[in-house]
C-alpha cells in the first residue's frame, strides 16, 4: 500500500465533544437505524412479499374457508372481522420474529453488536433504535391486510388512520419482547419453546380468527393479558365505531406493554453484550 | 497525566472464578504504537473490550484519552477508532454505505459525512470497488475496509485487535504500511497480537502478556537485548540429544527454549569453546515472548 502521504489519515484535531453526551442521545439512535435503513435496501422485496402474501393467505382461508359457515362474528361479516383482526397477526409477525432472529444473528454470527458498541452508541440507544427500526415496519406492514381486506370489500373509514400508529405501538412492544428474548436465551434452537408457549397462543386466542367471547371464562380473563388482543380490539373499534373509555384501556395495555418490555429487553441485552 | 493516549492501573478482570486480567498495568503514550503480545488466553482481548468498555474492569483505574472509564466511556468512543478481530462489515452492503454507516454512527456533520467516506475510502484502497458488495472481496479488501472504517471520524486512538490475522504475506505487509503511516501521523494505536514480528515491526514499545499480568514492558531490541542476550545457538538433533544440550546449558546458568525443531541457547555472544554445535543467529523477540510467557500454552 506504500507510504500515503497524500492521505490525511488521522490524527487532525478535532473538537473534544459535540453537545452533550448523555444518555438515550438522538444522534446514537439516529445512527443505529441508519444502519438497518441502508440494510432494509437489500432485503426490503422478501420482507414486504411475504408481509403482503402471508396476511391474504389467512384472509382468504379464513375469511372464505371458514366464512362459508358462519357469515356473521359478533355482528361483523366475517370476511371484515378477519381483515381487521389479521392487521394484529401481520404486526406480531412483522415486529417479533425478526427480533428475535434478527437479533440474535447480529450479536452472535455477524458481531454486528460488537462494532456499534465500539461506537459512541450504548445498549440502551441500540435497543431503542432497533425497537424503533422494527414498530416502523410493524406500523407499515400491519396495515397491508387492510388494503386485502378492503379489496374484499372492507369499507374505508376516516378513523381507520390511526391503525398504523396503533400497529406502530404494539409492533414497539412486541420488538422489544423479542429482543429481550434473543438477549435472554442462549441458543437459537430455544426459540422453539418461546414459539410454541407464547407467540402461537398469543396469536390465535387474541379475537383474530374468533371472539374471545365464546371462550371460557378463565380464557377470556387471560385474553385481557394478551397484548395483542388489545391491539385487536383497538384496529377493529377504529374500523367500525370506538367504544369510548374501553378503547382507552386498550390503548394504555399496549402503551404499557410498549414501555414494560423496551426497558427489560434492555435488562437483557446490556446483561450479554456487557460483561 | 495528559500525555497518556491509555493508562490502566491495577486492572482486574474476573469472570466468575476465572482471573483474566491480574493487575495489568499498561501506559500507550500519545503518538506511539504499543504492541500487546501474548499467548492465547493471556488477556488480551479482555484488556481491548475492557477499553470500550464492553467489558467492565473488577477493579483498577482505566483511562482513554484522558477520560474515566467506565463512566466516560462513551465520550471516549466517539475519539477512538477500533479495529476488531472478527470481521464484523455488513456483508450485504456496498464498501461505501458501510463506511457511511459508521461516519453516522461517530456522529460526523452532515457536511462531513462525504469527504470522510472518499478519504476512507483512499485509505482502503477501493475507490474503485466502492459500488462492490463486501461479500465480492477479497480477504485483504474486506481487512483493509475494517480498518478504514475504524478510521472514518480520524481518531485520535486506533485499538487494532489481532489486524493481520489469517492474511497473506503480501497482504500483511501492505497493512503494515498503513499502520505504520498512521502512526508516522501521530495516531495512538494499541495493537494486539501474537505475531511477534508485526509487534517487532510496529511497535515502538510492547507489553508482553501471560496470565493476565504484564511481565514485560519496553522496546522490542531492548526487551530482546535483556532476556535473551545478542546472539542465540540453536542446537538440533534427535530428541535425546536437545534433552542433553539443554540439560548442560541449564546447568552452566545459560537460558534456553525450545524452538519445536531444536533447543536455542541464549545470550551467547563472546561464548566459544564450551558451547555444542550449533547454528548461531541474532536473539529475537520470539525468544524474550516465549523465555517469558512460558514453552507450554494451556
Amino acid at each position: 500500500m506504500g507510504r500515503t502521504a497524500d492521505i490525511p489519515l488521522a490524527g487532525v484535531p478535532r473538537p473534544r465533544t459535540r453537545g452533550r453526551i448523555g444518555r438515550l442521545e438522538p444522534a446514537a439512535i439516529r445512527g443505529v437505524l441508519v444502519r438497518e435503513i441502508t440494510n432494509f435496501g437489500s432485503y426490503w422485496r422478501s420482507t414486504t412479499f411475504s408481509s403482503t402474501i402471508d396476511p391474504t393467505i389467512y384472509l382468504l382461508a379464513f375469511g372464505f374457508g371458514f366464512g362459508s359457515l358462519v357469515s356473521k362474528v359478533g355482528g361483523y361479516d366475517y370476511v371484515d372481522f378477519v381483515g381487521t383482526g389479521v392487521v394484529a397477526t401481520a404486526v406480531l409477525f412483522a415486529s417479533v420474529f425478526p427480533a428475535m432472529f434478527g437479533t440474535f444473528v447480529k450479536y452472535s454470527f455477524q458481531h454486528t453488536y460488537d462494532a456499534i458498541l465500539a461506537a459512541p452508541v450504548d445498549t440502551e440507544e441500540l435497543v431503542t433504535g432497533e425497537a424503533l427500526w422494527m414498530a416502523i415496519r410493524a406500523g407499515t406492514y400491519g396495515c397491508m391486510p387492510l388494503l386485502v381486506a378492503m379489496a374484499f370489500g372492507l369499507e374505508p373509514r376516516i378513523d381507520m388512520v390511526v391503525i398504523p400508529a396503533i400497529a406502530f405501538i404494539s409492533g414497539f412492544g412486541w420488538a422489544a419482547f423479542g429482543i429481550m428474548i434473543a438477549g435472554l436465551l442462549k441458543s437459537i434452537d430455544n426459540f422453539n419453546y418461546v414459539t410454541s408457549t407464547v407467540i402461537t397462543p398469543t396469536f390465535l386466542v387474541a379475537g383474530t380468527f374468533f371472539p374471545l367471547s365464546g371462550l371460557p371464562q378463565w380464557a377470556q380473563i387471560a385474553g385481557n393479558f394478551n397484548p395483542l388482543h388489545h391491539t385487536v380490539e383497538l384496529v377493529r373499534h377504529a374500523s367500525f365505531g370506538w367504544e369510548g373509555w374501553a378503547d382507552v384501556a386498550h390503548l394504555g395495555a399496549i402503551l404499557l406493554f410498549g414501555v414494560v418490555m423496551w426497558r427489560l429487553a434492555i435488562k437483557a441485552l446490556e446483561r450479554k453484550l456487557i460483561t | 497525566m495528559p500525555d497518556l493516549a491509555i493508562r490502566l492501573r491495577a486492572v482486574v478482570k474476573h469472570f466468575r472464578e476465572i482471573v483474566a486480567v491480574d493487575g495489568l498495568d499498561l501506559d500507550v503514550p500519545e503518538g506511539t504504537c504499543v504492541g500487546l503480545l501474548g499467548p492465547n488466553g493471556a488477556g488480551k482481548s479482555t484488556t481491548m473490550k475492557m477499553l470500550t468498555a464492553q467489558v467492565i474492569a473488577s477493579s483498577g483505574e482505566i483511562e482513554v484519552l484522558g477520560y474515566e472509564l467506565p463512566a466516560q466511556s462513551k465520550v471516549a468512543r466517539a475519539e477512538m477508532g477500533v479495529v476488531p478481530q472478527l470481521d464484523n462489515l455488513d456483508t450485504t452492503l456496498t464498501v461505501e454505505q458501510n463506511l457511511r454507516v459508521f461516519a453516522h454512527l461517530y456522529r460526523l456533520e452532515r457536511s462531513e459525512r462525504a469527504p470522510a467516506v472518499e478519504r476512507a475510502l483512499k485509505i482502503a484502497k477501493l475507490e474503485d470497488r466502492r459500488t462492490a458488495k463486501v461479500d465480492e472481496l477479497s480477504g485483504g479488501m474486506r481487512r483493509r475496509l475494517l480498518i478504514a472504517r475504524g478510521l472514518v471520524h480520524q481518531p485520535k486512538l486506533l485499538l487494532l485487535d489481532e489486524p493481520t490475522v489469517g492474511l497473506d504475506p503480501q497482504v500483511r505487509q501492505e497493512l503494515w504500511a498503513l499502520i505504520d503511516a498512521l502512526r508516522s501521523e501521530g495516531t495512538s494505536i494499541l495493537m494486539s497480537t501474537h505475531y511477534i514480528e508485526e509487534a517487532e515491526r510496529l511497535a515502538d514499545t510492547v507489553t508482553i502478556m501471560s496470565h493476565g499480568k504484564a511481565v514485560a514492558t519496553g522496546k522490542p531490541s531492548e526487551l530482546v537485548l535483556e532476556h535473551a542476550g545478542r546472539e542465540v545457538l540453536e542446537v538440533y538433533g534427535p530428541p535425546a540429544r536437545l534433552a542433553q544440550a539443554e540439560q548442560e546449558a541449564v546447568a552452566a546458568g545459560t537460558r534456553t527454549r525450545r524452538t519445536g525443531t531444536s533447543v536455542a541457547l541464549m545470550g551467547v555472544e563472546g561464548r566459544n569453546g564450551d558451547l555444542p554445535e550449533g547454528v548461531r543467529r541474532t536473539a529475537n523477540l520470539e525468544d524474550v515472548f516465549v523465555l517469558l510467557t512460558g514453552e507450554e500454552v494451556a
